[in-house]
C-alpha cells in the first residue's frame, strides 16, 4: 500500500467515498478506481465489469475488482445505464494497477442528471478523507 | 541455526519433470487382464481415437510420485501447527482398518442383508458422536465440513418453511470461517455479522440488537477462531430460541471440547464434525472429508437421508422421512473416511478428554513461549490456538508471510496466516495434542529467533524459504496467465 | 496413550511454564452450566481389540461376485497405486495453502487437471468435486451463472436418480427448479422438446440405463434452443473408448471419478470431476492449480484463482466447497498415467466384451434387452417372470444379479441393471449365467 505522500490525485476528476473516481462529459461519465484503491488492493488480476446495457445504481456494487489475496466490490458512484466497458482489462488488468486514471477506466454510464456526480467529492475534499483514513 | 532444537531442512530432493516430459511413446503401465471373451466392436460413430495420456512404465510412475511426494509436508514429516486445521496424527490403525477387503470392495447397492457390517459400523459411529455431544441423532451423510455446514442450514431452512414463514438473515460473528457466510447464502439468508467485544467473545446485548422474527438464527464456531470460548453461549441461544430461531454449531474447533462440553446444553440446535481434524481421518493434501452432523429433537425429523436404523440386530437404510432435506452426495457418505473415524473414537475412547486437554496445553505451552516476542491482540485465556500477529516485526519490515516462509527453513510447516479476519496479519497456531515437548520447545525456539532476525537481519527473514525446491511463486503472475492445463 | 507423549515431568513443566496449577485450571473459562456431566462412554481398546472388532464388522460385509453398476464400478486396483498414493507426505498434509512446502500435491493436482481435460475433451478441470452428485448439482447451479436471469433447468429422466435428488437438495431453498426430459422408446433422451426459459440442458452419457447417448444431437438441439449442454457420467472408464464429450460440444462436464483406481469403499468417498471452457472459468466452483514461475524463475504450481473462493469471497462465493476429494483425484491421475493412452483404451474396450459376454449370455436364459440403443458396460434387461425371488436365492450362492430397475422407475419395472467390467473373468461370467439358467 502507497504512503499517502505518493499517492497521486487528479483534479480533474470527483472522488466517491468506496475510492471510484469519475469524470464527466455531457451525459457520459467515466469510472474507474483511483491510486488509494489500487494500491490497497495489490496486483489486480481480474476486474469483473458490468455489461453494456446494464442498468447500475449509485452507490451500489455492479462488478468487482481481484488480487490473488482479495476482492471487492467495484461501486458506480452515479445511475444510469453502462453504454461502454474498458474491454482492454479483460486481458490487462495490470491497467487499473498501472494507469488507474487513465488506460485503467473501466466503465461510462450515460446519466439523466448530474445529481450523484454533482454529490461526489472534489480533490481537496478527498485528500482530507484519505489523510483521516491514514490516521 | 545450526544448534537448535528445531530440526531445520537439508533435504534429499530430486528434480522431477512433468508427468508427459517423462513419457516415451510404447510404454504402459498396466497389467491388462487376458481377453477370455470374444471382442465386441462399437459403431465407429461412438468411439473416439483413444485419450490423450502419458504412456508411462510402472517404474516411472513410482518414481515420478515418490518425488514428488518428496516435496510435500506432512503430519508425518514434522510439526503442522496450522490453526482452525487440527493437524494431528493420523493413526495408521485407522488406515489397516479401513482397507479390509470386507470394506474396500463392497459395493454400495448390494442388498441390505450384504451390508450389515458396514451398516452397523455407520450407526456406531452416530452412536459415539451423540455420546460426545450429548445430542439427539446423528447423519454421515456429508461429505465434508462445509456440506456438513450446508446440512445444518438447509435444515434450519426446511424447519422455518415447516413452520410457515421463512425468514431472510443469520446472523454470525466477524471470527467465522468463509464457509459460514456462503453456506448462509447459499440457502438465501443474508449474514449479519457481529462483532466481538474487547475480550473476544460475542455478547447477549450485541445478539439481542440483531435478532429479530425475521433472521433464521446464528452461526456459532465455539471456541471461536481466535481460540477463545464463548461463554456467554448458553445465555445467546436463549435469545435466539425466543424469537423463534435456532442455533448452529460449527464444530471446526471441537478438538478443544471433548469430555468437557455437553452441546446440547449450550443450546445448539445442530453442529457438525470435520472428522479430519477432531477426529484424526488424514487430510489427503485437501480431502477427502466427511462432515457428519449431530441434531437436537427439534431437527431430527431434517436429517438428510438415508439414515441408519437398527431394529433388534438388524441395520437398515430408511428413505421415509417426510420432512428431510434429501439427499447430498451419491450414496451413503463418504464411508471409508467414516471407518477411520470410527476406529479413533474407539481407539480414544473416554481418553478424548486426554487430548483435547494435552491440546489447551500445548497451545498454552506456545502462548506462554511467545509472549514478548509477538505481538497478542487478544492476551485472553484461550483453548486449543493462538492468535499473534505481526505488529512488532512489521516495524522492520517483516511480515507475517515473511515469518511463515521462514519458519520453512526452520523445519516448521507454517501457522494459518491472515485469518481470522478481525486480527491484522494473524499468525494462528495450533499445535494439536500430538506434538511432544521437545517439538513444541524447538519451535518456540525458531519463533523467537526469527523475531530476533526480524530486527538484526529483517533482509534475510524476507529471502525466504531458502531451503525448498521453489520459493515464492507468483501468484499473481499465475492468476493473470491461467495457466490450467498443460500438453 | 500412545499418541500422546508427555510425561508425568514434562506435563508438570509446562503447567509451570503457563503458569497453572493444573489443566483444569485451563478451561476455566467454560462455565459448569455448559459442561458433561460423565466422561464419554466409550471404552479404549487396544489395537488388538480394535481389529479384531473391525474385522467383524468387514466380515458381516458379505463378499459376492456383483454385477453391478449404477454409479459404482468394480474395477481393477494396480498394486503400486494405493502403495505410492499411500505415502504420507501425500496423505497427511493439508490443501496446500503454502507452495513451497506442497509443490508435490500442487504438481499432481495440475497433472491431474491436465488429463482429466484431456480425457474429456475440455479445456479446464478443476481439483476435484466431492463426487458425482455433487459435480452434478454444482455443474447445475453454474448453468445459472452463465445464463443470468434464468431459474430453471432440463435434466435427463435418465441421469442417475441419486444425482439428481441431490441437485434438488441443493435447488430447494434458492427456488431453482429442475425439469424432466423423457425417454425414448430405444432407451435415449428426448431432446426434441427442450423447455422454454432453461438454462441448459444435463444429460448422463451412458445414462443410468447403461445407454450411451447421442451427445452430438443433444448439442445440436441445444445450440438450436440457446441453452448450454452439460454432460454428467458415472463411469469415468467409458472415455477410454467412447467419443469424448468435450468434441461433442459439450459445455460442462460432470461425473465421478472413483473408476480410476479408487475402491469401491462402499460407495464413498467418491471424486467429482467437473470441467468447462476456458471462456467460462471464472463461473466454475471448486480449487484450481495453476503454473508460475519463483522469484529465481523456476516452473512452480499454486493455487490460484481463489478469490472465487469462500475463504475471500465469503457470502459471495458461488460455493461453500473447501476441503474436496484431493487424494483421490491423486490416485485417479495415478492410474491414467499409468494405464496411459493405450492401456485405458484396451480396458475400457475389455469392459464392453465381458458386457457385450453377459448380455448375450442372459439373453439365452430368457431376459430381452429393454432398449436397442447401444451400451458401454451396463445394460437393462427385462427379465422372466418370477426373477426376483430368484435374484434373492442368487445372492445366498454368492452373485447378486443386477439391480431392480424398477424401483427407481416404476415404467421399467421387472427390468434389471447389470454391469461387468474388466474384473469379471469367463468363468465367473459362465457360473453366473448357469445358476440364471
Amino acid at each position: 500500500m502507497k504512503a499517502y505522500d505518493d499517492l497521486v490525485f487528479k483534479s480533474d476528476v470527483s472522488y466517491s467515498k468506496t475510492h471510484e473516481w469519475a469524470k464527466k462529459d455531457g451525459n457520459i461519465v467515466r469510472v474507474g478506481v483511483d491510486d488509494y484503491a489500487q494500491g490497497a488492493l495489490g496486483d489486480i488480476v481480474y476486474v469483473e465489469l458490468p455489461d453494456v446495457g446494464d442498468t447500475v445504481k449509485a452507490n451500489a456494487a455492479c462488478g468487482s475488482l481481484e488480487s490473488t489475496k482479495a476482492v471487492s466490490d467495484l461501486n458506480s458512484p452515479v445511475s444510469g445505464k453502462v453504454v461502454a466497458v474498458n474491454e482492454a482489462l479483460e486481458d490487462s488488468p495490470d491497467l487499473v494497477n498501472t494507469s488507474p486514471y487513465d488506460e485503467g477506466w473501466t466503465f461510462e454510464v450515460e446519466v439523466a442528471d448530474s445529481k450523484d456526480f454533482d454529490a461526489m467529492m472534489k480533490v481537496d475534499a478527498y485528500k482530507d478523507f484519505v489523510k483521516n483514513l491514514e490516521n | 541455526m545450526s544448534q537448535s532444537r528445531y530440526p531445520g531442512t537439508r533435504g534429499l530432493a530430486f528434480k522431477e519433470p512433468l508427468l508427459w516430459e517423462r513419457a516415451h511413446e510404447g510404454r504402459i503401465g498396466i497389467s491388462i487382464p487376458e481377453q477370455d471373451v470374444p471382442e465386441s466392436k462399437l459403431d465407429a460413430s461412438l468411439t473416439g481415437p483413444a485419450p490423450k495420456l502419458p504412456d508411462l512404465s510402472e517404474v516411472d510412475v513410482i518414481r515420478h510420485y515418490t518425488r514428488l511426494s518428496s516435496w510435500n509436508f506432512g503430519v508425518d514429516t514434522g510439526m503442522y501447527p496450522l490453526g482452525s486445521c487440527t493437524m494431528k496424527y493420523n493413526p495408521k490403525i485407522n488406515e489397516a482398518v479401513a482397507s479390509l477387503p470386507g470394506f474396500a470392495n463392497i459395493h454400495p447397492l448390494m442388498p441390505e442383508s450384504c451390508l450389515q457390517g458396514a451398516l452397523k459400523l455407520m450407526y456406531e459411529l452416530e452412536q459415539d458422536l451423540l455420546k460426545m455431544t450429548g445430542m439427539k441423532a446423528a447423519s454421515l451423510q456429508p461429505s465434508a465440513g462445509a456440506q456438513g455446514e450446508l446440512a445444518g442450514i438447509l435444515m434450519i431452512h426446511a424447519y422455518h418453511s415447516h413452520k410457515g414463514k421463512q425468514r431472510s438473515k443469520m446472523i454470525m460473528p466477524t471470527t467465522a470461517h468463509g464457509t459460514n457466510p456462503a453456506s448462509a447464502a447459499l440457502c438465501g439468508y443474508t449474514p449479519v455479522p457481529v462483532e466481538l467485544n474487547k475480550d473476544g467473545v460475542v455478547t447477549p446485548e450485541a445478539i439481542r440488537e440483531v435478532m429479530d422474527e425475521d433472521t433464521a438464527g446464528i452461526m456459532l464456531t465455539n471456541p471461536n477462531t481466535l481460540g477463545i470460548f464463548e461463554n456467554h453461549v448458553a445465555e445467546i441461544s436463549k435469545i435466539i430460541h425466543d424469537k423463534g430461531g435456532l442455533v448452529y454449531g460449527d464444530g471446526a474447533n471441537m478438538n478443544a471440547l471433548m469430555g468437557y462440553v455437553d452441546v446440547h446444553k449450550m443450546g445448539v440446535d445442530v453442529l457438525h464434525f470435520n472428522v479430519h481434524k477432531t477426529l484424526s481421518t488424514p487430510h489427503g493434501g485437501g480431502g477427502p472429508g466427511a462432515g457428519p452432523v449431530v441434531v437436537n429433537e427439534t431437527l431430527e425429523p431434517f436429517l438428510p437421508v438415508p439414515r441408519v436404523k437398527k431394529e433388534g440386530d438388524r441395520y437398515s437404510l430408511c428413505f421415509d422421512a417426510p420432512l428431510t432435506i434429501g439427499r447430498l452426495q451419491a450414496f451413503f457418505g463418504n464411508f471409508a473416511i467414516l471407518v477411520r473415524a470410527l476406529a479413533y473414537t474407539r481407539t480414544m475412547g473416554h481418553m478424548l478428554k486426554d487430548a483435547t486437554e494435552i491440546a489447551v496445553l500445548n497451545a498454552n505451552y506456545i502462548k506462554a513461549g511467545l509472549k514478548g516476542y509477538y505481538n497478542l491482540p487478544y492476551p485472553q485465556a484461550s483453548l486449543h490456538e493462538v492468535i499473534f500477529n505481526d505488529a512488532t516485526q512489521q516495524k522492520n519490515g517483516v511480515t507475517t508471510l515473511d515469518i511463515a516462509k521462514r519458519l520453512i527453513d526452520c523445519g516448521y510447516h507454517p501457522p494459518t496466516v491472515y485469518f481470522p479476519l478481525v486480527v491484522d496479519g494473524a499468525l494462528m497456531i495450533e499445535p494439536t495434542e500430538t506434538e511432544s515437548k521437545a517439538d513444541l520447545d524447538g519451535f518456540i525456539e525458531a519463533m523467537r529467533a526469527i523475531a530476533k532476525e526480524a530486527e538484526t537481519n529483517p533482509e534475510l527473514v524476507k529471502d525466504t524459504p531458502q531451503n525448498t525446491m521453489v520459493s515464492r511463486p507468483d501468484e499473481t503472475l499465475a492468476a493473470r496467465q491461467l495457466i490450467l492445463k498443460g500438453e | 496413550m500412545r499418541y500422546l507423549s508427555h510425561t508425568p515431568e514434562e506435563l508438570r513443566s509446562m503447567l509451570d511454564a503457563i503458569g497453572v496449577k493444573d489443566i483444569s485450571g485451563l478451561f476455566d473459562s467454560i462455565p459448569k452450566e455448559v459442561r458433561l456431566d460423565a466422561p464419554i462412554d466409550i471404552k479404549p481398546r487396544t489395537e488388538w481389540e480394535l481389529r479384531r472388532e473391525f474385522e467383524a464388522m468387514a466380515n458381516a460385509n458379505c463378499p459376492a461376485v456383483a454385477f453391478l453398476g449404477a454409479g459404482a464400478y468394480e474395477h481393477h486396483v494396480p498394486a503400486h497405486i494405493p502403495y505410492v498414493a499411500g505415502r504420507s507426505e501425500f496423505l497427511t498434509s493439508y490443501t496446500p495453502y503454502q507452495p513451497e512446502v506442497s509443490q508435490g500435491t500442487l504438481q499432481a493436482i495440475f497433472e491431474f487437471q491436465t488429463m482429466t481435460a484431456n480425457l474429456l475433451g475440455m479445456e479446464v478441470a478443476n481439483a476435484s468435486m466431492y463426487d458425482g452428485a455433487n459435480a452434478f448439482a454444482e455443474a447445475a447451479l453454474m448453468t445459472f451463472r452463465l445464463k443470468r436471469k434464468t431459474e430453471r433447468i432440463a435434466y435427463s429422466r435418465l441421469n442417475h436418480p441419486h444425482y439428481v435428488e441431490t441437485m434438488q437438495t441443493y435447488f430447494r431453498p434458492s427456488g431453482f427448479e429442475a425439469v424432466e426430459l423423457p425417454i425414448l422408446p430405444n432407451g435415449r433422451t428426448d431432446f426434441s422438446k427442450i423447455p422454454d426459459g432453461v438454462s441448459a440442458i444435463i444429460v448422463q452419457s451412458p445414462n443410468f440405463a447403461g445407454v450411451i447417448e447421442d451427445l452430438e444431437a443433444a448439442s445440436k438441439a441445444a445450440k438450436e434452443k440457446g441453452v448450454l449442454l452439460v454432460v454428467s457420467f458415472t463411469e469415468a472408464m467409458a472415455w477410454g473408448l467412447l467419443k469424448n464429450p468435450g468434441s461433442c460440444g459439450a459445455d460442462i462436464v460432470c461425473g465421478e471419478g472413483s473408476s480410476f483406481g479408487i475402491p469401491l469403499n462402499v460407495g464413498g468417498p467418491g471424486l467429482g470431476f467437473l470441467t468447462c471452457s476456458k471462456k467460462n472459468v471464472r463461473s466454475i466452483t471448486g480449487r484450481l492449480v495453476g503454473e508460475t514461475t519463483d522469484k529465481n524463475g523456476n516452473r512452480s504450481f499454486v493455487l490460484t484463482l481463489a478469490a472465487r473462493e469462500q475463504h475471500i469471497r465469503r457470502e459471495k462465493a458461488d460455493s461453500n466447497i473447501c476441503t474436496n476429494s484431493g487424494h483421490n483425484a491423486l490416485t485417479a491421475a495415478m492410474y491414467m498415467a499409468t494405464a496411459g493412452s493405450r492401456g485405458l483404451r484396451a480396458i475400457a474396450q475389455l469392459n464392453h466384451d465381458k458386457a457385450a459376454y453377459l448380455k448375450a449370455g442372459l439373453e439365452k436364459a430368457g431376459f430381452k434387452p429393454l432398449f436397442d440403443a447401444p451400451f458401454f458396460n451396463e445394460f437393462a434387461m427385462k427379465a422372466p417372470a418370477g426373477f426376483e425371488k430368484r435374484h434373492e436365492e442368487l445372492v445366498k450362492k454368492g452373485f447378486v444379479a443386477g439391480l431392480d430397475l424398477g424401483r427407481y422407475y416404476p415404467e421399467y419395472k421387472g427390468a434389471w441393471l447389470f454391469c461387468a467390467t474388466e474384473v469379471h473373468t469367463r468363468e465367473q461370467i459362465d457360473a453366473f449365467l448357469k445358476e440364471v439358467a
